[in-house]
Parts: structure tokens; C-alpha cells; sequence
């Protein structure tokens, strides 16, 4: 009788790549039905476009690799990659912002560096970088979260809204942004970095309608959402620790000492920590395990650096939210970390500087 | 702050990096006692089963055997015997298939075993009575290897010069589904305790550790219950988690102490040995029974039947899996050891021998078979789970990359192929497969490597030693020249020319100090040219004045002789004609007219002939003139001379074509006289003598066909004469006789040369 020959181990733990991803997909779905409920139903319309594009985007280029495309568009990245992009970018933006930064994510970003593993930027915050560089209006252009919207926006909306610039009623989105006394409102991080630059006190510009409690209206609750997301997937040990407790822990360090030293002009840490895309980027983003650091040692620095980064770029830099930039930004850095973070290896001796 | 054994014995248990918790199913197989077997028709039992060298073998096909007898003898530190685990017939000594991942066919001995189970006679020895070098040698002889998974020869293991801290019993048996030593430990602590006595006699350690799993309670509490109040033993039961039971990551775990990459435990004072090994170590000891059996679990959903059970070493995997109701799958597979460590085999003729722990045969539901490796995400999880805190994804990398530098500088060699990283993997990357065949391909490019060292090594050594050589050759040469030297000076016959010689010897040694053998041999020769020529000379005085001697009585006063020798001298003296024929031909018609005879013109013409046909030899075409000058011979008249002149002519020019200068020596002595006298006659008797010694040089032929030749040369004349005139002779016959004398003479004085 003749058996079947396999090389050890024999036993494999039942947790694939496509489960990780599916699980990462799952984590998120808190977070976009609060971004649904507070920034509209078109972050869903956004969603399947996304989707739709990018599975598109792989399987074609897959098949013009010759790869078995099946096989590769079952691992569920391009899934992945398409949710981060969506919900990343505003929710009633025109339709082909999402459908050319996702296909910029796959085609460029992902496959032409070659597939799943290979990248070494984040595809979806590539992209978006891309998109915010390229297209700014419609990239910054958030509506107010629900409570301040002045028109009601009905699913119908949505698709008008991002298929024709127009809802169904005939506002434009600018229209669509403006409060009751018909100024354009900007997302909580932006009004407060405009502020602060006009002169006002961090004190005097959280009186703003944008900002709620904590941090802006809806967007406490948007990070809370991805925050429990996030908490989800540690558990499940689909993410390690390290990557979200350095992003949280050194962008609250940097804008503690900040505020700690100068209130006025800069925002307090929990509302740094609950603004924008923090939670989403700490958990979802620097995550991502092709273009994060590998080891134990670099993975802390690797967080650190995009915590760092964000703080700095949202408090001096030119663009109110910051996670794209310093995420891409410490991506660079990898090779860089892991070769110099390689941990000792049993029975050796500490390698010194490395 | 404690010391490290005051942690120890504190109970401190450390941790080491990674590790895995894969369901361990020892649940199924730690229940049940160990079962027996009946004895299996055939036994295959491998010549090696350790790592080392087989012994010799001590029996032969046909022999009967008994129970425990050794069937092979340790001839060297690294060889431990095999035994016959029970008695039977040896049917065979051939190739059978190996239990190892090879596969590769080794020497095997077949048993068929009688049924009897008749032992040989038992030597039980007792631990305290006897010396550590008997106790050692016991272990040897009962062929005792690590039990554990690798079969390093124990005696050699526990034969250490260096002081141990720590005696490690190793129970971890962290592989999932594998209970044997569990189950050894429930029923037989006390033995194990009696074989870590004999080791602790051994080793003298400061502490025996026993490190065991803590999903093993009653194999934990057996092994307490038998040490009883032994001081510095301690059972420390460690947090399941594989891979514990890893020689480093258990040191690491009792110890806190790591190997330093490299090295061996002993190193660093320590000395782990399985709980196996222990047993059959007191087994052997105390009652005399070789390693001819183990404990194997037998496990897998495909069996009616999952337990432990007692085999005999040899016996066919088939044998084991029918005894526990073993119901084949499609795709099954067969592992031999853990599903995490062990390898599958094809072929399940191969027989249990001294490492083999556990039998897999699992469902395909209940160790899913390797499914298609996906892209590798850089997740780290492997690197999270590594013991050894490699970077496995980096050296999935490499390994694909093959890039050998990168492999060493990321510690390849430190992988101790658990398997965690591959377990871990989301991708189902077989990342050990990968690894294993990036340290098959080093250690080739090594062995390659070390080739290429050795080649070099070797060509050097040649080059050495052809230079050595030549430098003695040349070393030996100088002193036999000096030899040489000294010895002719010594016999005072040291002659002016070999002093010479010697001069020049010296010289060219000087100058060039190489190839002295064929200057040696150039200048000997010259110098024997020198004498040659010399003696020559010599000669050649001699003999001008003596033939001049001979002829005088007999010849001298006839004119008609001299005017013979004449024609003879002109004949030659065509040979010039090379040199300078125009005087050749303006002197010889004139000297020939005033003489001419009809006698005499005869006789010359003979001469011509006879030289003709000599000619002949060496030249067929040369014959065709001198012919109608034969037939012409009875008209006797100026004509028949002419054309005998001609015929010489034609002679003489051949042969100054081979040797010019002995002609140009002898011509003009020739010419100058042109009376006809007695000198004349000499002068060309010598000429002639020249010529037959030019000629004999030339052919090189052995000197007595030239000496028949020249008989042969003389004869015709004599033959063709009566035809001729039958009056003269008297004295063409003297002077025939004359020349024939001549050549014979020169044809002796050509011997010594």
C-alpha cells in the first residue's frame, strides 16, 4: 500500500488569510454604520463602488499576470483595500473619486509592485493621498454630521448626489454643506486648524456647532465605533497590539505635551485621539500586516512614527487630517526598521546597535 | 537577588519565546494501558538506527538467534549494536526501505521469529557495585540511543569530562497525539527513577530536573511518588505549549539558560536526557535487557483502536496499524512522530526502530492536508510564534531567493524545524520545507566549497612537490658530476680534453644550473668526436705511407698500372666536379689521351663497372648507363675508356653529392702530380679508402654486409676479365688484389669508429 507524502507539520491552524480579511472586513462594520447614520448612506454607495471597482481592477490584472485569479481574488485584500478607501473619503463625493483612487490602490499601488505581500505602501491610504493631491475640493468636502445637516438626506439622495453632483431635491454638495446661515461647514479638525490660524483660542473655536462632545459632532462616535472594531480584531488576534497602542499612545504623548504646554493653541489629547481617522488608522490602517514592520521591536517604533507623524502634520502641516501621509510616510521607513529591529535570535548575542 | 539555583529549587519555571498551542488529543491514547502485541511474522530491524555507524555484523543468514542476543558489534565510539528482539531464524541481511524521511533502502536484518521468545542468558548488573567505565560500556552494549527523536549514542552523551550542573530528564512530550512516555512514566516511574540514578552516578550532577508537561498530572505525580525524598531532584511541571519539549527551549524554560548558538548543553553545564532513554537504561542495567522494544502510540481517527502499545524494534508499521483496526482512507497518510515533527512515509513495510515514538494515521478531516500556499502577507505571525526568535518571513525570503549570506546573517542554522512558524501561517506557506531545502542547498554549496579547498589544496601539494623534485634531480646531478670529476682526478687519467670538458661543465652549470644531463651528454660526445677524428688522422698517415709500401714491390715499375691508378685518380677527381667542374673536365680528357691504351683503358673500364654495380645498390637508375659501357668492353679503343671515364664521372658526382669535403682534401693532392708514379697510386688507394669510408657512413648499414659488398666489389673484375684479355692477368689480378687489399683495410679501420 502506498501513502500519501507531506512534509511537517501536518497540522495547520484553520485561520487563512481570507478569514483574517474577512474578519477585518467584519470589525469595520461597526464603524460604517455609524459613519452611514451620522455622514449619510452614501458612504455605502461609496462602499460598493469601491468594492465593485477593485475586484474588477484585480481579477484583470491577475489574469493578465497569469495568475489563478480565483484563487487570489478569494484571499479578500482587494476587499480590504476597497472598504478602507470608501469609508476614507466623503461620503457624497462624485463617484469616479472613489472609482480612480481604487483603481490606482490595485493596479498601481498593489499589483504592479507585485500582488498581495509585495506592496510597500498601504494601497488604500496610497490612494487617498493620490485622490487629496489631485482632486482636494471634493476630497475635503464632508457634510456636517446629520444633526446639523439642513436638508434630510434619503438613500435616493445619495445616489443623485454622487452619480450627478446634485440630490434629488437640486442642492449641490456645497449647498448640502452649508448651516442655516449659509456658511459652508468644515469637519471639526479643519474648522479648528483654520481657527487656530485666524488667531482664535482652541477654547473659543470648540464652541463651534461642529464640534460635540469630547470632539466633532458624529466623529466621536464614528472612532468610538472603529475604536470597538479594533478591540474586536485584537481579541481575535487577527492584529497584534503593539502597531495600535504605539499610533494611540505617541500621538496622545506628542499632543499632550503639546497642550500640557500650550493650550490655547493646541487641541487636548482625547480630542486628538477621537478626531478624524484616528481609531480607523490605529486599528485598520497601520495594521495592515504586507506594509507594516514585522518584528516586535519594530512594529512599536513603526506605530510610534505614525502617531508622531499625524500629531505633527495635523497641528503644522497643510492638511487637517494626517493619517495618509504619515502612514505612507512610515511605510518608508520599514525595511529600514525591520533590518535594524531583527530580534536576538536564540542562543546568540545581542547584536548591539542592530 | 536569589541565585539561579536557589531559583530553581524555588520552583521557578521560565518561558521562551513563541510557541504554539495546536490541540494536543493525547486525551484519547493517555487512558489506556499500554498494550502488547503479538510477536509479528517478520522483523525488520535496521543495522543503524542512531546517529552514527552501524556495527559489524556478528551474524550470518541461517543462524538461530535468541531474545536480546546482539546482532551486531560496536567496533567504534559511535556505534552501538543492534539486538534480536526475540528468538527466530535470521532470514536475511538486505536492503529494506528506512524508517526516515528518505526513504533511502539500508541494510536491514530480517528475523522470522520462532514463536519461542527464548532469551539468551542475563547479566544483571547492580549500579552500586560496579564502575562507572562496566556501567557505560553496559549501556553501549544494550544499544542504547537518544530516545527522544535524534539517536545520539547515549553512552557517549553521558560520558563527559566536563563537571554537570544539571541533569535534564526530559518529559515534556510536548508533540500532540504522542502519549508514549506518559504512558511509561504512569506504569513504570520507578524504573525511570532507577535509570536517572544510574545517570545521576554517571554524571554526578548538582540537581536532576525533571521537566514535564502540565497537561500530564498523573505521569507528574508518578514520577514524585517514586523519588520519594531524594534530595535535588525536582519535577517542575511547565505550562503546555509546544514546543517545550525542544532540548533548548526546555534548558531555557528549567534553566532560564541558552545554549550559545554552536554549542552543546554540556557547555553550558547541562545534560538532558529523554525519559525513555532513562527506562532503557535501567532496563539495560538492572536486568539485562537490551533496547529491543519501546512504547509507540498508535493513534488517528482511521483506527478502531488509538493507544499505546508495546513494540518490538523491527516490527512493520503495517503490522502496528492492523493490530489497532486500521481502516484506510483515499489520500491517507501515515506520520511517523508527531503532525508536527514527523514525516510521512509511502511505503508502511518500514519497521518501528529506536526513535520511532507515534504512528499517525489521521483522517483528512482531522489533519487537513496542506491546502495551495498563498502569497505570503508579511503578518509576522510566524515570527511571533518562532522559539528560536527567528524572522521565518524574512528567511521564506531569502530561501526563495536563495541568497545563501542573507540565510546565515538571519541565523537559518538555528531553525530547529518545530514548525510553528508553518503551523501559524495564514497563507499555509510550508515555510520548514522551504528552510529544509535552503540548509540542504548550503550545506551543499559547504560541501562544494570544501571540495574545491581540498582540489586546491592537492594542486599546491603537486606543484611543491614537482619543484621538490626538481631541485633533488638537480642536486643529485651536480654531485655525481662532482663524483666524476673527483674519481677521474683520483686515477690520475684526467685528460686535457675531459678537463676540458669538465671547464665547460661547469660553465653551463653556472650559467644555467638546468638540463646539465644533455650538455653533459653534448660535450661527452664531442669530446669522443675529437678523439674519434684524431685517431682518424692518424690513421689516415699511417695507411698512406704503408699501402705506398705494399704496392712498390709489385707494382711500382709497371707504367700500365700507374696508368690504372690514374684512371682511377681521375675517375675521383670527376667527384670535384661538384665543386668545380670545368677544371674537372679540361684536366681529365687531356690526361687520359697521351696513356691510353687498349689494356689499360680495359682494365679502368672493369674498375668502373665493378664500381658501377656497387652503385646499383644504393641507386637502380645510375645502372642503366654504365650498362652499354659493359657491353661496349671487347672494343677495346679510346672510345670504351671515354665512356668508362663517363661512367666514373657519373660515380664520382653521386658521391660528392653525400660527403664533399673528403673529397676536396684528397683531390688536389691528386691533380697537382701529374706524372704517373708510385705516390699516385698511394694517393688514390687512400682516396678510395676515403670514399668506401664515406660510403659506409652513409649507408649505415652493419659493417659485414659492407665487408661482403666490397668482396663482391672486387669479384666482377676477376669474372669479366677472361672474357676480356685473358693475357694480362697476372697483373690485373695484382692489381685488383691491391685494391681489395685497400678496402679491406679501410673497412678495418672504420670498425673502431
Amino acid at each position: 500500500m502506498s501513502f500519501k507524502i507531506a512534509s511537517s507539520p501536518h497540522q495547520h491552524i484553520q485561520k487563512t488569510t481570507a478569514q483574517l480579511m474577512k474578519l477585518v472586513a467584519l470589525a469595520a462594520v461597526p464603524g460604517i454604520a455609524v459613519q452611514a447614520y451620522f455622514f449619510g448612506y452614501g458612504v455605502l454607495i461609496q462602499l460598493l463602488l469601491a468594492i465593485i471597482t477593485a475586484l474588477l481592477c484585480e481579477a484583470a490584472v491577475l489574469a493578465l499576470r497569469g495568475k489563478k485569479v480565483k484563487a487570489k481574488l478569494l484571499d479578500h485584500s482587494a476587499l480590504v483595500t476597497a472598504l478602507l478607501l470608501a469609508v476614507a473619503i466623503p461620503s457624497y463625493a462624485p463617484w469616479w473619486l472613489v472609482v480612480i483612487g481604487t483603481a490606482f490602490a490595485i493596479i498601481v499601488v498593489k499589483q504592479l509592485y507585485g500582488g498581495l505581500g509585495n506592496n510597500l505602501f498601504n494601497p488604500a491610504m496610497a490612494a487617498y493621498v493620490l485622490l487629496l493631491v489631485s482632486f482636494p475640493l471634493p476630497m475635503t468636502s464632508w457634510l456636517p454630521a446629520a444633526p446639523l445637516q439642513q436638508q434630510s438626506l434619503s438613500p435616493a439622495d445619495a445616489v443623485c448626489t454622487i452619480f450627478t453632483n446634485f440630490s434629488c431635491s437640486g442642492y449641490s454638495i456645497s449647498q448640502l454643506r452649508q448651516d442655516a446661515d449659509g456658511i459652508s461647514m468644515a469637519t471639526p479638525l479643519d474648522t479648528l486648524k483654520t481657527d487656530l490660524s485666524q488667531g482664535y483660542t482652541t477654547e473659543e473655536s470648540m464652541k463651534k456647532p461642529v464640534f460635540g462632545w469630547l470632539s466633532g459632532e458624529g466623529w466621536f462616535w464614528v472612532n468610538l465605533a472603529y475604536l470597538l472594531g479594533g478591540l474586536f480584531l485584537l481579541q481575535q488576534k487577527v492584529i497584534q497590539w503593539r502597531i495600535p497602542v504605539a499610533v494611540l499612545g505617541s500621538l496622545f504623548g506628542f499632543s499632550l505635551i503639546a497642550w500640557l504646554l500650550s493650550p490655547d493653541t493646541n487641541a487636548s489629547p482625547l480630542f486628538q485621539l477621537f478626531s478624524g481617522a484616528t481609531m480607523l488608522a490605529a486599528f485598520f490602517i497601520a495594521t495592515d500586516p504586507v506594509s507594516a514592520s514585522t518584528t516586535e521591536k519594530g512594529r512599536l517604533i513603526f506605530g510610534a512614527l505614525i502617531g508622531g507623524l499625524a500629531f505633527v502634520i495635523r497641528s503644522y502641516g497643510g492638511y487637517p487630517d494626517a493619517f495618509a501621509f504619515a502612514v505612507m510616510l512610515a511605510n518608508m521607513t520599514v525595511p529600514l526598521i525591520d533590518y535594524y529591529t531583527q530580534p536576538r535570535t536564540y542562543g546568540h548575542k545581542s547584536k548591539g546597535a542592530r | 537577588m536569589p541565585t539561579l539555583f536557589q531559583q530553581i529549587q524555588a520552583g521557578k519555571v521560565w518561558d521562551f519565546h513563541g510557541g504554539i498551542h495546536p490541540p494536543s488529543r493525547k486525551e484519547r491514547t493517555n487512558q489506556k494501558p499500554v498494550a502488547l502485541l503479538d510477536i509479528p511474522d517478520r522483523l525488520y530491524i535496521p543495522l543503524r538506527q542512531h546517529i552514527g555507524v552501524a556495527g559489524k555484523v556478528l551474524v550470518k543468514v541461517g543462524d538461530r538467534v535468541l531474545k536480546g542476543q546482539a546482532l551486531t558489534q560496536a567496533e567504534n565510539a559511535m556505534a552501538v549494536p543492534v539486538h534480536a528482539p526475540t528468538s527466530g531464524m535470521v532470514l536475511a541481511i538486505d536492503l529494506h526501505t528506512s524508517t526516515h524521511p528518505s526513504s533511502l533502502a539500508e541494510p536491514t536484518l530480517v528475523l522470522a521469529p520462532d514463536g519461542m521468545d527464548e532469551w539468551r542468558p542475563r547479566k544483571p548488573l547492580d549500579p552500586e557495585q560496579v564502575d562507572v567505565y562496566t556501567l557505560l560500556e553496559r549501556i553501549q552494549e544494550s544499544g542504547i540511543s537518544g530516545m527522544g527523536g535524534a539517536g545520539f549514542p547515549t553512552h557517549i552523551k553521558v560520558n563527559v569530562k566536563q563537571p554537570v550542573d544539571y541533569l535534564i530528564i526530559n518529559a515534556v512530550e510536548c508533540e500532540p497525539y504522542i502519549t508514549a512516555d506518559d504512558m511509561l512514566m504512569q506504569e513504570r516511574a520507578s524504573d525511570i527513577i532507577a535509570g536517572i540514578e544510574i545517570l545521576v552516578k554517571l554524571l554526578s550532577p548538582k540537581a536532576v530536573l525533571i521537566g514535564i508537561e502540565d497537561d500530564k498530572p498523573i505521569a507528574a505525580a508518578s514520577l514524585k511518588a517514586a523519588i520519594g525524598q531524594k534530595d535535588n531532584y525536582f519535577v517542575r511541571e511547565v505550562p503546555t505549549k509546544y514546543p517545550s519539549g525542544g532540548e533548548k527551549q526546555l534548558i531555557q524554560l528549567l534553566t532560564n539558560k541558552e545554549v550559545p548558538a554552536g554549542r552543546r548543553p554540556l557547555d553550558i553545564g547541562i545534560v538532558m536526557q529523554n525519559v525513555g532513554t532513562a527506562f532503557a537504561i535501567a532496563q539495560a542495567v538492572l536486568d539485562d535487557i537490551p533496547l529491543i522494544h519501546r512504547v509507540v502510540t498508535v493513534a488517528g481517527e482511521t483506527l478502531a483502536q488509538q493507544q499505546n502499545v508495546l513494540a518490538l524494534i523491527g516490527t512493520p508499521i503495517s503490522d502496528l496499524l492492523n493490530a489497532c483496526g486500521f481502516q484506510a482512507e483515499p489520500q491517507q497518510r501515515i506520520i511517523i512522530g508527531g503532525p508536527m515533527m514527523g514525516f510521512a512515509i509511502a511505503d508502511w513495510s518500514v519497521p518501528v526502530v529506536k526513535t520511532t515514538n507515534c504512528v499517525l494515521a489521521p483522517t483528512e478531516n482531522e489533519l487537513g492536508a496542506a491546502s495551495d500556499e498563498m502569497d505570503c502577507i508579511r503578518c509576522g505571525a510566524c515570527a511571533d510564534a518562532c522559539p528560536a526568535s527567528l524572522l521565518p518571513q524574512q528567511l521564506l525570503w531569502y530561501s526563495k531567493a536563495k541568497d545563501q549570506d542573507k540565510l546565515a546573517e538571519y541565523n537559518l542554522s538555528d531553525c530547529i524545524e518545530c514548525g510553528a512558524c508553518a503551523y501559524v501561517c495564514p497563507s499555509e506557506i510550508p515555510l520548514v520545507h522551504y528552510y529544509r531545502v535552503a540548509k540542504a542547498d548550503i550545506r551543499e554549496t559547504q560541501r562544494e566549497a570544501l571540495k574545491a579547498e581540498q582540489a586546491k589544496a592537492r594542486f599546491d601539494a603537486r606543484t611543491e612537490r614537482l619543484e621538490r623534485e626538481k631541485q633533488e634531480r638537480l642536486e643529485r646531478n651536480q654531485q655525481l658530476a662532482a663524483q666524476r670529476v673527483a674519481q677521474q682526478q683520483a686515477s690520475g687519467q684526467a685528460t686535457q680534453s675531459a678537463a676540458a670538458v669538465q671547464q665547460a661543465l661547469e660553465r653551463t652549470q653556472q650559467q644555467s644550473g638546468q638540463s646539465l644531463d644533455k650538455e653533459q651528454i653534448i660535450a661527452e660526445r664531442e669530446r669522443k668526436k675529437a678523439e674519434a677524428l684524431a685517431y682518424q688522422q692518424q690513421k689516415q698517415q699511417a695507411q698512406i705511407a704503408t699501402p705506398a709500401e705494399d704496392q712498390a714491390p709489385g707494382t711500382a715499375e709497371d707504367p700500365r698500372k700507374a696508368a690504372i691508378a690514374a684512371a682511377l685518380a681521375r675517375a675521383k677527381a670527376k667527384k670535384q666536379a661538384e665543386a668545380q667542374p670545368e677544371a674537372v673536365e679540361q684536366t681529365a680528357p687531356a690526361e687520359i689521351a697521351p696513356d691510353m691504351d687498349a689494356k689499360k683503358a680495359a682494365v679502368a673500364a672493369a674498375i668502373a663497372r665493378a664500381k658501377a654495380k656497387k652503385q646499383a645498390e644504393a641507386q637502380p637508375e645510375a645502372v642503366e648507363q654504365p650498362t652499354p659501357a659493359d657491353t661496349a668492353v671487347p672494343e677495346v679503343d679510346a672510345k670504351k675508356a671515354a665512356v668508362a671515364a663517363a661512367i666514373a664521372r657519373a660515380k664520382a658526382k653521386k658521391l660528392a653529392e653525400a660527403q664533399p669535403e673528403a673529397v676536396e682534401q684528397s683531390v688536389p693532392a691528386e691533380i697537382a702530380p701529374p706524372e704517373v708514379d708510385a705516390k699516385k697510386a698511394a694517393v688514390a688507394a687512400a682516396i678510395a679508402r676515403a670514399k668506401a669510408k664515406k660510403l659506409a657512413e652513409q649507408a649505415e648499414a652493419p659493417l659485414q654486409t659492407e665487408a661482403k659488398a666490397t668482396t663482391e666489389r672486387a669479384l666482377p673484375p676477376e669474372r669479366q676479365e677472361p672474357a676480356t684479355t685473358p693475357e694480362q692477368d697476372a697483373k690485373k689480378a695484382a692489381i685488383a688484389a691491391a685494391i681489395a687489399r685497400a678496402k679491406a683495410k679501410k673497412q678495418q679501420n672504420s670498425e673502431p669508429l
